[in-house]
């Protein structure tokens, strides 16, 4: 509802009424953005970038078409996701194969997404997972997270959209998004948390922290 | 109202979200004070949302911005080149 003074939307009027160079500095504030939800989509580095790319390109040819009704960062991110889902059936169609159907019908079954125990830690063998560094481990485990899980899961923690956002990029409800991203979180710390242990003790300090 | 384990788990996504109602806030924080397997449990979590938000963890490929633009310089070009193109890809 901010009607003072923009430089976003400024830019973007400049841009559409002639001034396209522009077009460099509006997206570089979104540029890991649209690299990272593409990634979701991808998980693949080298098709998440060449998805990026056809994401911003295709921004700017529609940049006449966005209204200011979404921000512009929640329009950008829309339009990656397609990018990135229109790649993944290119390559999905170029390997002939599509087993990977467990994206909806996992959400009405009965997963396990209750956390990890302190007693569980020791349970656990991880010596793959401890000789890894913990980024890498973070970033493994996201990536094997089932796929609505990873989308919700990076707009929100990783992109830090909020809620509604990532429901509008999505198409879906908030109370979706808070299930999905309630279920991403419960799925890491069960698979992470043996690892955090050996690195990063929990702290009582922190609980009284609420963002 | 005194709280299990595992109600608590169900909140532990919108407490760390701070957007759990202020009386189930309270009951939780009473709950924490207690219980070492819910703290280490939201503790953990918080942890793995810290790691995931640095950017050192997600990184982006070497050299991704100079491409995007590069590519997108070019693609501007085109666009003026010749105005009429027709391969319009859906842009949502």
């Amino acid at each position: 509802m901010a009607t003072e003074s923009n430089p976003e939307s400024e830019l973007i009027a400049r841009i559409v009424s002639g001034e396209q160079e522009l077009f460099h500095e509006l997206i570089r504030p979104y540029e890991r953005m649209v690299y990272l939800t593409c990634f979701a989509i991808l998980k693949n580095e080298t098709e998440a970038e060449d998805a990026a790319q056809e994401a911003v390109i295709s921004a700017y040819r529609h940049l006449g078409s966005f209204r200011g009704e979404a921000k512009f960062s929640t329009w950008l991110v829309t339009i990656a996701m397609n990018a990135g889902r229109k790649r993944l059936r290119k390559t999905r169609t170029a390997r002939e194969v599509s087993l990977e159907q467990s994206t909806e019908d996992s959400e009405g079954l009965e997963g396990d997404y209750t956390p990890a125990f302190l007693t569980d830690w020791r349970e656990i063998p991880l010596e793959a997972l401890q000789r890894m560094e913990i980024r890498e481990a973070v970033r493994s485990a996201v990536e094997e997270l089932p796929d609505i899980y990873r989308e919700v899961f990076t707009l929100r923690d990783l992109e830090e959209l909020n809620v509604d956002e990532t429901a509008a990029v999505l198409g879906t409800s908030a109370n979706v998004v808070k299930v999905r991203l309630h279920r991403a979180r419960m799925l890491l710390q069960k698979k992470l948390v043996p690892f955090l242990e050996t690195t990063a003790p929990a702290r009582k300090s922190w609980f009284w922290r609420n963002a | 109202m005194k709280l299990e384990c595992k109600h608590v788990w169900d909140y532990i996504s919108e407490y760390l979200d701070g957007t759990v109602a202020v009386a189930v806030r309270e009951d939780i924080e009473k709950h924490l004070e207690h219980c070492e397997i819910c703290s280490a449990i939201l503790d953990s979590t918080r942890n793995i949302l810290i790691l995931t938000a640095d950017e050192r963890t997600f990184e982006l490929p070497v050299g991704y911005s100079e491409r995007l633009h590069e590519r997108l310089a070019k693609a501007m070009k085109e666009s003026e080149d010749d105005s009429t193109a027709s391969d319009e890809p859906s842009g949502g």
